[in-house]
């Protein structure tokens, strides 16, 4: 069966291609094959691990060659798959949350003209993540790492009649290709050090490199991740990406690709391992985007765009635990896998929510929705639980076993990190609280279109009603997930113990304090933030229009002014420099170029005289030609 | 007094040539004594089994020779080895795609000649002759001895027979100039040009081979190229001497200098004619300059160098420009095909190091380009307010919309233009490639300079014709008075042309590996 991987990839590839090559013919059942292709590359790929699992630890990493990719010279690459524990738990999970979505979507995209389509872009999502995670070597994970980039961009501006979307889509593919370049230099360098971009190959000869080629490679490793997986600096974009049609925004922008980086860094442990710097620079990225994107997703009223500044904060719990090394590898992984769970839950339930309301994401004109869609309320309210990491929920296990890495280590280092840890779980409590309180509880701040009221009032009419089962079955499933998965990975040696063969043994030190006072202390202060939270939005009247708030919430409600920084560093200086270069072009290389040709022009109009169409005349240019050239050489020779 | 030697003639070697001229007397005798009705027909079948048979041949020869069964036969003055052999593959490929385009007739059944040679342009014998349906069927038999003396031209290893041959085939290309049906006091100019310039060209080329001959008291290439080693102090005589014959065969490529004839003859002559032409004597002469700079004049080589390089680099230049003012499509493809003797040239002079397999390779895609992209200019006509097809519509507005209204023939015409202008995945740019690598290994690197730069300026009136063809509405062209061009339906034949033209350019652009593979076994002179 594991020869057979390769037909994870191949069938929602196969798919895609069908529905977009078979165009409106297929409109009719194009998302019922799309579904299938999913469903039917997560049972190739669950009996993939079933394979892997009946073999003993040690053997459990299998390299696949499939073909000769580009061989090169000195460069040949083969195109092949590393089936190993840690590709297998993305597929599992890329698979299985991918199926669920792609049933979810049937329903959530009924009404759009483009469905089939959007099922299409959808499987060259899933088949383009596949590649990513089961390539044995750099280069073919770039392949997949673009794939996404390009469904991810397709996908944003699914609906790119709207010109603000379009932009939406063109910005994260923008700062996609900021990070992209950090990943082909690496490979450059890898290639210009080592030889080789394979897997294999680098882990094998990683410990050779000097550190400031490894810290260079790690560095450039990090920027890619930084810009698939919204990390400072690369962040800007995920806000904006939630322009995308909700299914999206929970597959990829919540649950697989953004957690692509963190995937990356984990993967190229060799390298990391080589190079402390880059490790100490990669867990403080994750530290600081945990506490920016906790503080962005604080201050939006737009649900998408709170989920989507969690989703950074919670990525940079990923990227922390995986900046602190092998220790923390497992345990990123871990949250990775039940985030990819409470938090594609709860985007398809903000996803239903939406549905429910006309298609308003603006937080301030609902409350009280809990009477009205209690199917969503009951799962929204699992995920939110296991979000903010309240035990026995998902979050908690993965979440928890994070911030007591975090405080491990000697130095200022266990402090600093845990204590972001740390503060990150309460506001993390505070602003997911504030969301489910703001969106379900409290009074409504809308109005039933039924009901007669004066035109006057503010309160715009809705007509909530709970989704259909097609709609709510995957979210109670993700549900289910959020509620178990973190014990059901816990028991035995759990998921570290199934990633060891590639992250490796590892002994857990203690912690600079207590595992017990950790605990306590994240647990409070996660009380903490949800009394806060039901202070202030459930007890308390919401207004409809948000108040002015203090500088931070201001702050945090423009994304902490990342994009009038690009702007100012980038943007209008590349528009500067373009311009420059456009004038350049014309005036310069066009000036040069058409210059050029006049002047060809005219001295063909000139030579054109000696044609005159006399014989004598051509007869004296060959006498001419004979008597010059022989008298030349003549001369030369004496 | 020493008694003759017969000298040993290896027949088996002559072989694609008698099959050749064989044809070409049976083809005298056929448009003597067979009958009218069926002269013409016969003639075509003979004018296009000979060349396949003589590729038969051509394989069976290379199958005995290539590899070590190479030799010099007939006192050392014919030599059949890997180069000549693959000179003449390519030479017959050309003519079987050339001569169908000849025979091809338009769909009112008239074909590219004039009915009476013999009478005066606009007579009433003329009108007599065309009412009567007359056809010049002598042009098979003219075209097969013409291709007779190429053949010949390959394999030549000696001045006199080198001589013989070029008359062989520049003869009956005289006569074939001035038999256009239309137009014919500006064919009948040309092929007046022509004869007189190739008379003039020819003895200088006789001069040359007097003063070579007193330098080595030979005419063998292999005595000249000992005696150039042996140095007996008369170099100077030798140098020019070469320069002359070279002159000779210049003059058939059309290089600059001697350049002059090729415009007004490309456009006077029949197009058939010049495709087959502009193809065939460009590859025959070429590879006689070959063997001639390999095999007699490796001594003299440091001498000529510097007049072969000032030739290529004025031959792409002077080219290139012209081709850019020309306002008829056949006078640019004539000026082209300068231009392309000063690439094929730059091919040249990287000999010996680079080889001649590049030249042969750049020989074989220009001309399956020529012959196509003139094979198109034949279905490109004008008509008349009846509606009846007329001349050829050779001025360039014409062409405007043409890719519109004939899609698929304009499509072809812009791969052989692109072809013409070396883009990749058609034959034109890997034959550039290969010529321009082997010309840099040998260290031409300022020509291989002017050539790329000449490639560039040159892709300018190769894609003017593309952007006319396909981008310009007809009432956007310059001079609305003219007509517009409409393409007719190629004939069967024309048609088999076509695509085998545009396939060869394509297949050779794309998979070009095995015909590399091929021309590098044939990459030896026997001496």
């Amino acid at each position: 069966m594991i020869d057979l991987a390769w037909l994870v990839v191949a069938i929602p590839l196969a798919s895609s291609a069908l529905l977009l090559l078979l165009g409106r013919r297929s409109d009719a059942w194009g998302h019922l094959l799309a579904t299938l292709a999913a469903v039917a590359s997560f049972v190739v790929g669950l009996l993939v691990v079933l394979e892997v699992l009946g073999q003993s630890p040690e053997e459990r990493i299998n390299d696949v060659h499939l073909f000769s990719w580009i061989p090169a010279g000195e460069l040949s690459i083969d195109a092949g798959l590393r089936v190993d524990p840690l590709s297998l738990t993305f597929v599992m999970l890329i698979t299985f949350v991918g199926s669920l979505i792609h049933v979810y979507s049937i329903g959530y995209m009924t009404h759009d003209p483009a469905r089939r389509r959007f099922f299409a872009y959808l499987n060259l999502f899933v088949a383009a993540m596949l590649v990513l995670v089961l390539a044995d070597s750099y280069a073919l994970l770039f392949v997949g790492w673009e794939g996404v980039g390009l469904a991810s961009y397709l996908l944003i501006g699914f609906w790119n009649h709207n010109t603000d979307y379009a932009v939406a889509a063109k910005k994260a593919f923008v700062m996609n290709r900021v990070g992209d370049m950090g990943l082909i230099v690496a490979m450059g360098l890898m290639f210009a050090s080592l030889g080789t971009v394979s897997f294999s190959g680098v882990d094998a000869a990683a410990s050779g490199l000097s550190t400031p080629m490894a810290t260079a490679i790690g560095l450039l490793l990090l920027l890619g991740a930084c810009g698939k997986s919204a990390q400072f600096p690369l962040q800007a974009w995920l806000g904006d990406a939630m322009a995308g049609p909700t299914p999206v925004s929970a597959l990829i922008h919540a649950a697989t690709m953004v957690t692509a980086g963190v995937y990356l860094i984990v993967r190229a442990d060799s390298i990391f391992s080589a190079a402390p710097t880059a490790q100490l620079v990669t867990a403080c990225v994750g530290a600081f985007t945990l506490l920016l994107g906790a503080a962005i997703a604080c201050g939006k009223d737009d649900i998408k765009k709170s989920l989507a500044g969690s989703t950074m904060s919670q990525i940079g719990y990923m990227v922390l635990a995986a900046g602190l090394g092998p220790i923390g590898y497992a345990y990123a992984i871990f949250h990775l896998v039940t985030h990819g769970f409470f938090k594609a839950g709860l985007f398809l339930g903000a996803g239903s929510v939406m549905h429910a309301n006309g298609d308003s994401t603006d937080m301030r004109t609902y409350g009280g929705l809990r009477k009205v869609m209690l199917v969503t309320w009951a799962t929204f309210a699992v995920c939110w639980l296991a979000i903010i990491g309240v035990p026995p929920f998902a979050g908690f296990y993965s979440k928890d076993k994070i911030i007591e890495t975090a405080f491990v280590g000697e130095g200022w280092q266990p402090w600093v990190f845990g204590g972001a840890a740390l503060v990150g779980a309460a506001v993390t409590a505070f602003y997911m609280s504030r969301m489910f309180f703001m969106t379900f509880h409290g009074k409504a701040r809308w109005v039933d279109e039924a009901s007669k009221l004066g035109a006057d009032d503010p309160r715009p009419r809705r007509h909530p009603h709970e989704s259909p089962l097609v709609m709510t079955l995957p979210v109670v499933v993700l549900a289910i997930g959020a509620v178990s998965l973190g014990f059901l990975l816990s028991l035995g040696d759990g998921i570290t113990g199934w990633l060891e063969p590639v992250t490796g043994h590892v002994d857990h030190p203690e912690p600079v304090l207590p595992v017990p006072v950790i605990l306590t202390a994240t647990l409070v202060l996660v009380a903490a933030g949800v009394a806060l939270a039901w202070r202030q939005y459930g007890m308390n009247t919401v207004p409809l229009t948000a108040p002015a708030g203090s500088p931070l919430t201001r702050a945090a409600r423009r994304d902490f002014f990342a994009d009038d920084v690009n702007e100012a560093l980038a943007m209008r200086p590349g528009q500067h420099l373009t311009r420059t270069l456009v004038y350049a072009d014309t005036a310069v290389v066009d000036g040069a170029v058409t210059g050029a040709a006049a002047g060809t022009v005219a001295s063909g109009r000139v030579l054109r005289k000696l044609q005159n169409g006399y014989v004598r005349s051509y007869a004296a240019m060959i006498l001419a030609g004979v008597v010059i050239a022989g008298a030349v050489l003549h001369l030369v020779r004496l | 007094m020493t008694t003759f030697q017969p000298p040993v003639i290896d027949w088996a070697a002559l072989t694609p040539v008698l099959v050749i001229v064989g044809a070409g007397v049976l083809g005298v005798l056929v448009a003597a004594f067979a009958p009218a009705a069926r002269r013409r027909s016969i003639q075509v079948v003979v004018a296009l089994l000979a060349p396949l048979a003589a590729l038969g041949a051509v394989a069976w020869r290379w199958s005995e020779v290539v590899g070590g069964g190479e030799s010099t036969f007939v006192a050392g003055q014919l030599a059949e080895d890997g180069f000549g052999l693959a000179a003449q593959m390519i030479l017959l490929v050309i003519a079987l795609v050339g001569f169908a385009v000849l025979a091809s007739r338009l769909p009112g059944g008239e074909d590219a000649f004039t009915p009476q040679g013999a009478s005066a342009p606009g007579s009433a014998y003329e009108e007599a002759a065309r009412k009567a349906g007359l056809e010049q069927t002598e042009v098979y038999p003219l075209a097969l001895f013409s291709l007779a003396g190429m053949l010949v031209f390959t394999m030549a290893n000696d001045l006199l027979v080198l001589f013989v041959a070029l008359e062989v085939l520049s003869l009956p290309l005289y006569v074939l100039t001035a038999l256009a049906r239309r137009r014919r006091v500006l064919s009948q100019e040309a092929a007046l040009k022509y004869f007189l310039l190739g008379a003039f060209s020819s003895a200088i080329f006789l001069f040359g081979v007097a003063l070579l001959f007193g330098y080595s008291a030979s005419l063998t290439y292999a005595d000249i190229g000992t005696a150039a080693t042996a140095s007996v102090g008369m170099d100077g005589m030798a140098v020019v001497g070469l320069l002359m014959v070279l002159t000779g065969l210049l003059f058939k490529v059309g290089a600059v200098p001697f350049h002059a004839w090729v415009p007004d003859v490309y456009q006077g002559a029949p197009t058939p004619v010049t495709g087959f032409m502009a193809a065939a004597t460009k590859t025959a002469a070429f590879a006689a300059i070959a063997r001639l700079l390999y095999v007699a004049a490796p001594g003299f080589a440091w001498d000529v160098e510097p007049a072969l390089w000032v030739v290529a680099i004025a031959s792409m230049l002077v080219g290139t420009v012209l081709a850019i003012v020309q306002t008829d499509i056949k006078r640019t493809l004539a000026y082209s095909s300068v231009a392309h003797a000063g690439f094929a040239l730059v091919a040249i002079v990287s000999l010996p190091e680079g080889g001649p397999d590049a030249l042969l390779f750049y020989l074989l895609a220009y001309s399956f380009a020529t012959v196509g992209a003139f094979a198109v200019v034949t279905l490109v006509r004008e008509r008349d307010d009846a509606g009846n097809v007329t001349g050829e519509a050779t001025h360039l507005s014409q062409w405007a919309g043409l890719g519109r209204r004939s899609p698929v023939l304009a499509a072809a015409m812009a791969l052989f233009l692109l072809s013409f202008a070396g883009i990749p995945l058609t034959a034109g740019f890997l034959g550039k490639f290969t010529a321009f690598v082997a010309a840099a290994d040998g260290g031409a690197w300022p020509l291989v300079a002017v050539a790329v730069l000449a490639s560039i300026a040159a892709a300018f009136f190769y894609v003017r014709v593309i952007v006319l063809m396909f981008f310009t509405r007809p009432e956007e062209s310059d001079e609305p008075q003219r007509q517009r061009a409409q393409a007719v339906a190629p004939g069967a034949l024309t048609r088999v042309a076509l695509v085998v033209c545009a396939a060869g350019t394509l297949v050779l652009g794309v998979w070009p590996t095995p015909v590399l593979d091929l021309l590098a076994q044939a990459a030896r002179f026997v001496v």
